[in-house]
């Protein structure tokens, strides 16, 4: 029994508790993939960068209020400057919209043509980022690092295994919980979600029952803008932020959106999750968790890992390839691509 | 007329020559100063290259060196990762600035590009101050390439030394996947295993990622008293040490060379305290003076600067060895200035150095990391024992 419990303890600290955290973040990150997908019915490459953006503006914000001496401890001073790194992100996708999709919008371009143009967009936001804050490593996480420590953990519970929950992370799901409860609310109850709903499903009936389409467009790169500063956000305070480790979150981003149902904002989160759980559980070594469950003599002499970690990336890849093979809408029946 | 045109080209020519030959006794030498001032050591670079400048300026003013010469340093970015990018960077610097021999690479990876694709093709003499991978020692130079750093062959036998006196009997070892990383992980491996010792596990990591938690948690499935971290401080290696003491899975660390600087222990807090590892470093009176040097030149004698300095300083006492500032002439002279016999040259004595040497005397340059090459031009490697006490790095003692 014991046992058991122990490997259960195990495989928290190691596979549960990282990989909803990062569930949570890829689904808001896809979430807005999604969005853009719906509504303006292209892949936006530049989300990766927008969401570097958004990340950056909070920690410049973080940084100017840590001078003043403003904090929430024990929680981190990024949740106050969220707002403000929402709004510079709200301004600087409107700006794009105005000087990039607007123009293609109006020439009636192909899909693949803003395909083509967002990773433009990307390239120039990713070097905006890099002028303005350096390629670097920036940390700007204050406050109380941990909710609970592994250490403290075993001590309060006299168990082997020891369970560490840190703030970000607790902080990453309670966030996630609240942003998507709200995005729903508003898609759901709203006259401008349900206009948004209604463009999407069937545009040229929106517009004939008198739906103002670059109001849809305005609200949808606002919700484009908070969702990835906060995905940003959440990921830089529970990892580190790095302008290029953003760029590289791109494939797990669009990977989760596509395996949920590119345009489908439900699958964007059950897409989250898959693609986060799959990667780490199947890098995980599960010596130590046949250990506790096995007979003394059968326990395994090798690691009973399936994959090397240098393969996270290609496991969101074969899922990928996999779910575009079977069933390209994705599981919760969004558009094909 | 025919005879008036032959008669002024060959005036030309000779002046052509003459002007030539003035040029060799003095002129401007340029050397290229080649190191990761982007990238995963960027933190370390500053202070390596300040070293080797200091020991270009110190040569400069003296005025001794062939006739009077002057050496400029042409800085270059190897960004420690991007042998492409090495390579380039290097290219440029031989084929436009004209640079007569290089100090640098600093990683292993790019250093090794930038001497098969660059150095070797252009006779270029290379001295690297950190680049620390054993396949450095047999890779195919034609008398090109020497270091000031030791192979990492000698680290893990030092490393290993402080294992067995710490008592460590298992140990996990994961090191960053490049030629680096692997080149030290065989080596500790090897000589961990043949002291005793069991490695449970080794495995690599990818710098440059955001979380190490996966990575983190194989090491902690397999298990082992410390966690040996063969990374670099400001990328992977620390993010390994964030996530394996976030989740619990190893509370004590042994850091190789490429971990060691101030700004690990400065990100990790408390927390690193009781880890240890080790640095080429020496107790010579060279080290004491250079730190002074370093002092009053205002940059710090972090890991590689003394290694930097002398790499520099050595290039410049083998050019006034040959008379000759060309690569193919000097570089048979940087075994004999680097060893004995001779008189001892610390430094801050470049100027001494440059004197003996114009006078037909020898010189054995100790300098400040107590260079003594051997094998094909390495150095024979003196390391300090770190320990991480009060969030700082402090010198257990020399090996």
């Amino acid at each position: 029994m014991d046992g058991a419990l122990n490997s259960f303890l195990l495989l928290s600290n190691f596979v549960l508790v990282p990989g909803m955290a990062y569930g949570s973040q890829l689904a808001i990150g896809a979430l807005g993939v999604t969005l853009v997908y719906g509504i303006l019915r292209f892949s936006n490459f530049a989300h990766g960068d927008t969401m570097a953006f958004g990340t950056m503006a909070v920690i410049l914000v973080t940084w100017l209020l840590q001078a003043w001496g403003v904090s929430i401890s024990p929680l981190p001073t990024a949740l106050l400057a969220l707002p403000f790194g929402i709004l510079a992100t709200i301004v600087l996708l409107l700006l794009t919209d105005r000087w990039v999709y607007r123009f293609f919008r109006r020439e009636k371009a192909a899909p693949v043509v803003f395909l083509i143009a967002s990773v433009g967009v990307m390239f120039v936001m990713n070097g905006v980022v890099r002028f303005i804050i350096g390629p670097n490593d920036q940390r700007f996480a204050d406050g109380e690092r941990f909710i609970i420590k592994a250490r403290e953990f075993k001590r309060l519970t006299g168990m082997n295994e020891g369970v560490a929950f840190k703030t970000s992370q607790g902080l990453t799901i309670v966030t996630a919980v609240i942003v998507v409860a709200a995005l729903f609310w508003f898609l759901n109850r709203t006259r401008a979600g349900k206009s948004m709903r209604a463009y999407s499903d069937n545009e040229d009936l929106a517009l004939l029952s008198g739906i103002n389409p670059e109001r849809v467009v305005m609200i949808t790169w606002i919700l484009a803008a908070a969702l990835a500063t906060i995905a940003g956000t959440l990921y830089g305070l529970d990892k580190s932020f790095k302008p290029f480790t953003y760029f590289q979150l791109l494939l797990p981003i669009f990977a989760s959106a596509i395996v949920g149902g590119l345009g489908n904002p439900l699958g964007a989160i059950a897409g989250g999750f898959i693609i986060a759980f799959s990667e780490v559980t199947v890098t995980y070594a599960y010596k130590k968790f046949l250990a506790y469950n096995l007979p003394p003599d059968w326990a395994p002499d090798s690691l009973m890992q399936l994959l090397s970690t240098d393969y996270k990336f290609a496991v969101s890849f074969v899922i990928l390839v996999l779910v575009l093979l079977i069933r390209p809408t994705g599981i919760f029946r969004g558009k094909a691509i | 007329m025919k005879k008036l045109l032959i008669g002024t080209s060959m005036a030309a020519m000779a002046a052509i020559a003459a002007f030539a030959v003035t040029a060799a006794s003095a002129e401007d030498i340029k050397l290229g100063v080649i190191l990761g001032y982007t990238g995963p050591i960027e933190s370390l670079t500053p202070d390596m290259a300040a070293g080797a400048e200091l020991a270009i300026k110190e040569v400069s003013m003296s005025g001794a060196l062939l006739g009077g010469s002057k050496v400029m340093p042409v800085r270059g970015d190897t960004t420690c990762t991007d042998s492409a990018a090495a390579t380039a960077a290097t290219e440029r610097l031989v084929t436009s600035d004209k640079i007569k021999a290089i100090v640098g690479g600093d990683c292993s990876g790019v250093t090794t590009a930038m001497l098969q694709n660059v150095a070797l093709a252009n006779g270029i003499v290379m001295i690297s101050p950190s680049a620390t991978s054993p396949a450095l020692s047999s890779i195919e130079d034609n008398g090109l390439f020497f270091r000031t750093a030791p192979s990492d062959a000698r680290q893990g036998q030092v490393l290993t030394a402080i294992l067995k006196e710490k008592g460590v009997k298992s140990a996990a070892l994961t090191y960053t996947n490049n030629d680096y990383g692997k080149g030290l992980a065989n080596s500790i491996k090897m000589n961990f295993e043949k002291a005793g010792g069991k490695i449970t596990i080794s495995a690599a990591h990818e710098d440059g990622k955001a979380d190490y938690t996966a990575e983190v948690g194989a090491l902690a499935a397999a298990g082992g008293d410390v966690l040996i971290v063969a990374g670099y401080l400001d990328q992977g290696g620390k993010g390994i040490i964030q996530a394996a003491l976030d989740t619990g899975a190893f509370e004590t660390f042994v850091l190789p060379d490429g971990m060691i600087g101030d700004s690990l222990p400065m990100a990790i807090g408390a927390d690193l305290n009781g880890s240890y590892g080790t640095v080429p470093g020496t107790d010579s009176p060279g080290a004491a003076k250079f730190g002074d040097m370093a002092k009053a030149a205002g940059f710090k004698a972090g890991p590689f600067a003394s290694e930097s300095y002398d790499a520099a300083a050595l290039i410049m006492l083998a050019m006034q060895a040959a008379g000759s500032s060309e690569s193919k002439m000097f570089k048979s002279k940087i075994i004999g200035v680097a060893n004995a016999p001779g008189t001892k040259i610390y430094p801050g004595e470049l100027a001494k150095a440059l004197k003996i040497i114009a006078g037909g005397g020898e010189v054995d340059y100790v300098g400040a990391s107590a260079v003594e090459l051997i094998g094909p031009g390495e150095s024979a490697g003196n390391y300090r024992e770190i320990l991480v006490s009060g969030g700082k790095n402090t010198t257990a003692k020399f090996r």
